[in-house]
């Protein structure tokens, strides 16, 4: 993406880039904090056809919707990789083979070296969960295993 | 008894300033205009001549013409006037080009001396930046593509206005020119060195200035303006000058936080300028030159959209964003009226201020008017090629492919 950069004098910084569907969206940084919003008029590129004022906290805000988030789990799941060690959370689909059958039936430790360490269920968990526990379509499972053995359990819960 | 009239006045005058400012809101226009008609009215010659507080607003109007320009100063920083001289030269020079030129003629054809014709010139070239940082607040063009050009151009007068305060007001208050050439060539030696001073030097001194306490900052800034504008009446190279110095010398957190303390001290003192020029003014020598002064702002309203539109073209911005840059920057107000003060206090040329007054009068109205209006009067313009598109079977189908050429 190609972002560019215009110097305001007086006024501040002005980035701008087009968007893959055409449209242009720029910001401008005021020297005070203050950030501008901006949308280009589509039959006009010189000129903004909407310039939202935000403050720097609503302008932070913005910033954590768009993209802060992703960030933020994307670095969890960095954190989560230790010494060969995953932790990972896998979804029963509806339609899984093992959707209605128990966690013995998957065979999970002895095919893939992975164990289920609870099933979060709705907005409820279930800690370590006995071999005959039901597994239920739309359940989660929070497994631990090498990430050989994560991969090959999630083809085998999907398949 | 005196101190109770001169409060009754005084309080007057800035209610009524106030007063004047929010109905000037109201209408969407500069106050400037109204506050010269409000001196106007209240000097010599007007409808309701001020007796006592003469002697504050005369003060007043001064601190308010140091104010005005140690905040032009400090608008930019060093670094960016001098990255901004290279390219923004061509622009800067058909600025100067061709709304310096107006005025000097219009001087010579009135049969003014040289030196006050060099004074309209400067009148009619200064584009007032406050005006324009309010239409292009105002309207929502801060981010537009045009903007850059328009700013930039603001820029480069206000280097040119570094080289042409000394010049004149040496020359005005040296008398001549062979005994003004001392004063003048002292003047523009000094604005060299602080200019490189301040890009060298600009960090160093904004931190020995800068104080986080906002009173200590404001007190310390307004006393340096103060005693440097007073050193350059000393020598002869006008307070204003001194001002603007001093502006240019600070950069970084200092100017950002002394701009943000003194703006409002400015916007009352500069209140009081524009009243005390006014004042100055006899309404009845404003009938005289009235048709001289329209004709010139006629001329200099058009050769300033021409200046934006030429500069907007050469940067790549399309057909309506052209008409816009140039009817931005049409607005003449604050320094013209500090140019031509610089006249009137020496006693050059008598007509010149109540000329100046009419003309700022006139494009400080006209100025944001046409910025708001200009894309749809440039739309009513015939032009064949549009003419024959919406006509044409292709019309409804892509109504907004106007060339944008």
């Amino acid at each position: 993406m190609d972002i560019q950069e215009t110097a305001l004098p007086g006024v501040g910084l002005r980035h701008d880039f087009t968007t893959k569907a055409g449209r242009q969206l720029g910001v401008v940084t005021h020297r005070t904090g203050r950030r501008d919003l901006l949308v280009y008029d589509r039959d006009d590129p010189d000129t903004c056809q909407e310039v939202v004022q935000l403050t720097e906290d609503e302008a932070d805000a913005l910033a954590d919707l768009l993209g802060g988030d992703r960030l933020v789990s994307h670095l969890a799941r960095l954190q989560q990789q230790i010494e060969g060690l995953v932790i990972d959370w896998l979804e029963i689909r509806p339609g899984s083979p093992y959707a209605d059958r128990t966690i013995a039936d998957t065979q999970a430790r002895s095919r893939t070296g992975v164990s289920v360490v609870a099933i979060v269920r709705g907005d409820r968990a279930i800690p370590a969960p006995a071999p005959d526990q039901r597994l239920e379509a739309g359940d989660t499972l929070v497994v631990v295993g090498t990430a050989r053995g994560v991969r090959s359990l999630t083809a085998l819960l999907g398949s | 008894m005196h101190g109770a009239v001169v409060l009754l006045e005084l309080g007057g005058v800035i209610l009524g300033l106030g007063i004047l400012g929010r109905l000037a809101g109201r209408l969407g226009l500069s106050a400037i205009p109204l506050y010269l008609l409000a001196g106007l009215a209240f000097g010599e010659g007007g409808l309701l001549p001020l007796v006592t507080a003469q002697e504050f607003i005369e003060v007043g109007a001064e601190v308010g013409v140091i104010l005005l320009l140690l905040l032009l100063g400090l608008e930019y920083s060093a670094s960016e006037l001098t990255h901004n001289l290279r390219a923004g030269a061509p622009a800067g020079l058909a600025d100067l080009v061709l709304n310096f030129t107006p005025g000097l003629a219009a001087g010579l054809l009135l049969g003014w001396s040289p030196l006050a014709a060099v004074v309209l010139g400067g009148v009619t070239y200064v584009t007032s930046s406050g005006i324009v940082a309010k239409v292009l607040e105002e309207l929502g063009r801060i981010g537009n593509r045009e903007t850059p050009v328009v700013l930039s151009i603001l820029v480069t007068e206000d280097l040119a206005m570094a080289a042409y305060l000394p010049l004149v007001s040496g020359m005005l208050l040296g008398g001549g020119l062979l005994a003004s050439a001392l004063p003048v060539g002292i003047a523009l030696a000094t604005v060299a060195l602080v200019l490189l001073v301040a890009v060298r030097y600009g960090e160093t001194l904004s931190r020995l200035v800068f104080s986080p306490s906002d009173e200590v900052l404001l007190l310390v800034i307004l006393g340096v303006a103060l005693v440097v504008a007073g050193i350059a009446q000393q020598l002869n190279v006008s307070a204003a000058v001194g001002a603007f110095l001093v502006g240019i010398a600070l950069s970084g957190h200092a100017a950002e936080a002394a701009h943000a303390l003194l703006a409002p001290l400015r916007d009352l003192f500069a209140a009081v300028f524009f009243v005390f020029f006014g004042l100055q003014t006899d309404p009845g020598s404003i009938p005289p030159v009235a048709l001289a002064a329209t004709a010139l702002a006629l001329v200099t309203a058009a050769t300033k959209v021409a200046t934006g539109w030429w500069a907007a073209r050469r940067a790549g911005v399309g057909r309506r964003g052209r008409w816009r840059a140039g009817a931005a920057l049409v607005a003449r107000g604050e320094f013209s009226i500090v140019i031509a003060g610089l006249a009137v206090t020496a006693g050059e040329q008598p007509t010149l201020g109540p000329l100046a007054a009419t003309y700022v009068l006139i494009l400080a109205v006209l100025g944001p008017v046409l910025a708001r209006f200009i894309e749809p009067m440039v739309a009513r313009i015939p032009r064949p090629a549009v003419a024959q598109q919406t006509t044409g079977p292709a019309g409804p189908a892509s109504p907004s492919s106007t060339p944008s050429s």
